[in-house]
Formats: C-alpha cells, sequence, structure tokens
C-alpha cells in the first residue's frame, strides 16, 4: 500500500514535469537558422481578391489530408502561409496565433497554416511551439504546388510570407503576400475577418 | 594596379570604420549604464496615467514615472515564454502593490516588442494584465536595448535629482514573484 502511494507520487511528479516541459515549449535559438534580410518578395501573384480558392488537398502534420471541400458551406478560412520552419519570423508567428484561437471562432473562421516544408521537419518545428491547436499543412510535393497556384512561390523554392481570407463561398476576400522579413499583424487579420458574414 | 588597390583601400578603411562607429549594434543595458531615451505614448486610460504618475498627452520617458524603481518587461504576444510567464508577472505586480516596501515606489510597466497596439491590447486581455502595456510595433525600442530575447526583466533606479541608472537585468522567466521583489528592492537599495 504504501509502495503504491509512493509510485503514484512517482508519476505525478513525472507528470507535472512532462506537462510544463510541453508547456515551456520553444523553438530554441540555437536551432534557429537565419537566413539574413531577404527581398521582401519574390513571385507574382496568380489569384485576386474576389477569385475562387484554387483547389487544394494536403497532408497535414497531426495525418490525413486536409481540402478546400471540407470548409466551404461551412467555414471562414484564413491560411497562413510561412516560408520555411526553423527561421527566425516563422518561428514567432504561429506561437502568436495559437493564443488567438477565440478570435477565430468568433468570425467561423478555420485557421489553416501551410509551408513548403515536409511533413517530419514541420512535425518536429512545430512541436517546439507546444500544441497547435490549427491544423499545420505541408505544401511539400509535387514541391510547393498550391503556392504555384496561388502564385507565391519564390525563385528559392520556399513561399511568401502570405495571409489569404477566404470566405464559406470560397471566395477569396483578402490576400497580403507580407514582406518576408516582417510578421503580418493579427490586427490586419481580425479586421480583414470582420468585414465577412459569420 | 597599386593604384586600384591604394583606391580600394580608401574607400574601404572609412566605409568599415563609418560602418562599425556610427552604427555600431545597441548594447544590451548593463547594470549602472543609463537606458537610451525611451519614448512612450502616456496612456489613454485614466487608472494606467494615475498608476504611473503621469499627466497630459503625449509621450512620457521612464524618468518621468512618479516612482523609485521601474521594472521593465520586454516581451511579445508571440512568444510562447512570454504567454506562459504572464500570470507569474501579474503575481509581481500584485505583490508589488501587497508590498509596503514597494507599493507607491515600484512601477511596472511592459514593452510588446514588435507588437501593434492590437496585439498588446490582446496580450493585456487574454492574461488580465493589471499593469500598462506599451507597443513597440517597429521595434525600435527594442533595437534601442540591444534587441534582448523575452521576456526580459530590467529594473531602473529612478534618482531624485531626475537622473536614472539599471541597476538589474534578467532574461527569462523567473522564480516566484516574492524572491524577485526581494531582489529589486535589495538592488535598488530600497531594502
Amino acid at each position: 500500500m504504501k509502495k503504491n502511494r509512493y509510485l503514484i507520487f512517482l508519476v505525478a511528479v513525472i507528470a507535472f514535469f512532462s506537462m510544463r516541459a510541453i508547456g515551456v515549449s520553444q523553438v530554441p535559438r540555437q536551432d534557429i537558422y537565419n537566413p539574413g534580410l531577404l527581398k521582401p518578395t519574390d513571385s507574382t501573384l496568380k489569384v485576386k481578391v474576389g477569385d475562387p480558392l484554387p483547389d487544394f488537398s494536403l497532408p497535414a502534420v497531426s495525418g490525413g489530408q486536409v481540402s478546400l471541400s471540407q470548409f466551404l458551406g461551412n467555414s471562414n478560412m484564413v491560411i497562413s502561409f510561412i516560408p520555411a520552419a526553423w527561421t527566425p519570423v516563422c518561428s514567432d508567428q504561429w506561437p502568436g496565433y495559437n493564443i488567438a484561437k477565440e478570435l477565430f471562432d468568433r468570425y467561423n473562421a478555420v485557421l489553416l497554416g501551410i509551408s513548403v516544408d515536409n511533413i517530419p521537419t514541420l512535425f518536429a518545428w512545430t512541436n517546439h511551439m507546444g500544441k497547435l491547436w490549427f491544423p499545420v499543412l505541408s505544401d511539400f510535393w509535387p514541391h510547393g504546388a498550391f503556392a504555384q497556384k496561388l502564385g507565391i512561390l519564390r525563385s528559392n523554392g520556399v513561399s511568401e510570407r502570405a495571409v489569404f481570407i477566404v470566405d464559406k463561398k470560397g471566395i477569396i476576400r483578402y490576400i497580403d503576400v507580407h514582406d518576408i522579413n516582417k510578421r503580418p499583424s493579427l490586427g490586419d487579420i481580425v479586421r480583414e475577418l470582420e468585414k465577412l458574414e459569420k | 594596379m597599386k593604384r586600384t588597390l591604394v583606391c580600394l583601400i580608401g574607400v574601404f578603411i572609412p566605409f568599415f570604420l563609418i560602418h562599425t562607429y556610427a552604427f555600431p549594434d545597441n548594447p544590451l543595458p548593463q547594470k549602472g549604464s543609463r537606458l537610451p531615451e525611451i519614448k512612450l505614448a502616456v496612456p489613454t486610460a485614466p487608472a494606467q496615467r494615475d498608476y504611473l504618475g503621469l499627466t497630459g498627452d503625449g509621450f512620457f520617458t521612464i524618468a518621468d514615472i512618479k516612482a523609485k524603481v521601474v521594472i521593465i518587461e520586454i516581451f511579445s504576444m508571440y512568444c510562447p515564454h512570454c504567454q506562459r510567464e504572464a500570470p507569474s508577472v501579474n503575481q509581481l505586480y500584485r505583490t508589488i502593490e501587497n508590498s509596503p516596501d514597494a507599493k507607491g515606489t515600484v512601477k511596472l510597466l511592459g514593452i510588446g516588442a514588435g507588437n501593434d497596439s492590437f496585439e498588446v491590447n490582446y496580450f493585456s486581455k487574454t492574461y488580465e494584465v493589471p499593469f500598462p502595456l506599451f507597443e513597440d510595433k517597429d521595434y525600435l525600442i527594442h533595437e534601442q536595448l540591444g534587441k534582448p530575447a523575452t521576456p526580459f526583466f530590467m529594473g531602473v533606479r529612478i534618482n531624485t535629482q531626475g537622473s536614472h541608472e539599471v541597476f538589474y537585468t534578467h532574461l527569462g522567466g523567473f522564480e516566484g514573484a516574492d524572491q524577485f521583489l526581494d531582489e529589486i528592492l535589495k538592488g535598488s537599495g530600497l531594502k
């Protein structure tokens, strides 16, 4: 009986520290590759506001495929493209969205994070951010095909840092191909979501 | 050939010197140093203006705050460490306000590196932050302070003549609010 009590105590202590370790997750600074200052944008958009979003079906880090058809008629969409895992600005973008779920819920919007990195890379990288509540999708193969359809694949094979807001009908309502060196404002996303029908 | 070399050296050396000395990277604040002149907008909320002892509109500097010690946290809404530490920093504020040695003489504020007003307000609302937070949308203050990782804490002593001095810096989370405040009070000479 006494032995069991010690065992429970030990399990509780381990569980506590494990949870704490998950909670404190952050991409370690020494693992961040700094590419330096880059050309702000390096692609030509192939879509514009008012166009239907090209179809996509991409694998998610959490497993399975995520497709446009899942959201049509149900939810607005915020699609956040980040250029590359393990880089400075990208590692500081999705963790902010991670505390803003209620904002996306308020406007009946799903958030989709997309990168042209492959699944194992995205798995390792996003694990350092703690548990993200939104799907992270890989546009790795055929390489950057969805980014290419949108016209946001840069000449070196990474995507732009871009935000697309799409309404329930699948129509693009907002495009921000952002300076790759800077983080888009969450406030700008929310202000655009306010304009959509829930 | 020799002439070209001399010309190249003549161009390179002044460029190097100008780049190094006219545009050096700012160092992190050191104990005993003065802060660069940080200008923050006077809060619109009367309670925050009262807390900091500010009047009027426009901008203020740290030395304008009615306090003997100001603790400044450099944070970001996007930083998971800052998110995790937010409840502890709130506790620090409450510990200060409940301490006879610190209430009224030690003030706490946060500056959101790369955060605009929406992001700062969202962080404040999400974590129910009871002390004033300020935006630093374009990282101007962050750069002035040597681009510290976040969260980064500084203790600044305000002298009676209006001058000020950094007496404490700390990177990352802290063990407990009581211990943190004790270090601040001892380090500043208030205890």
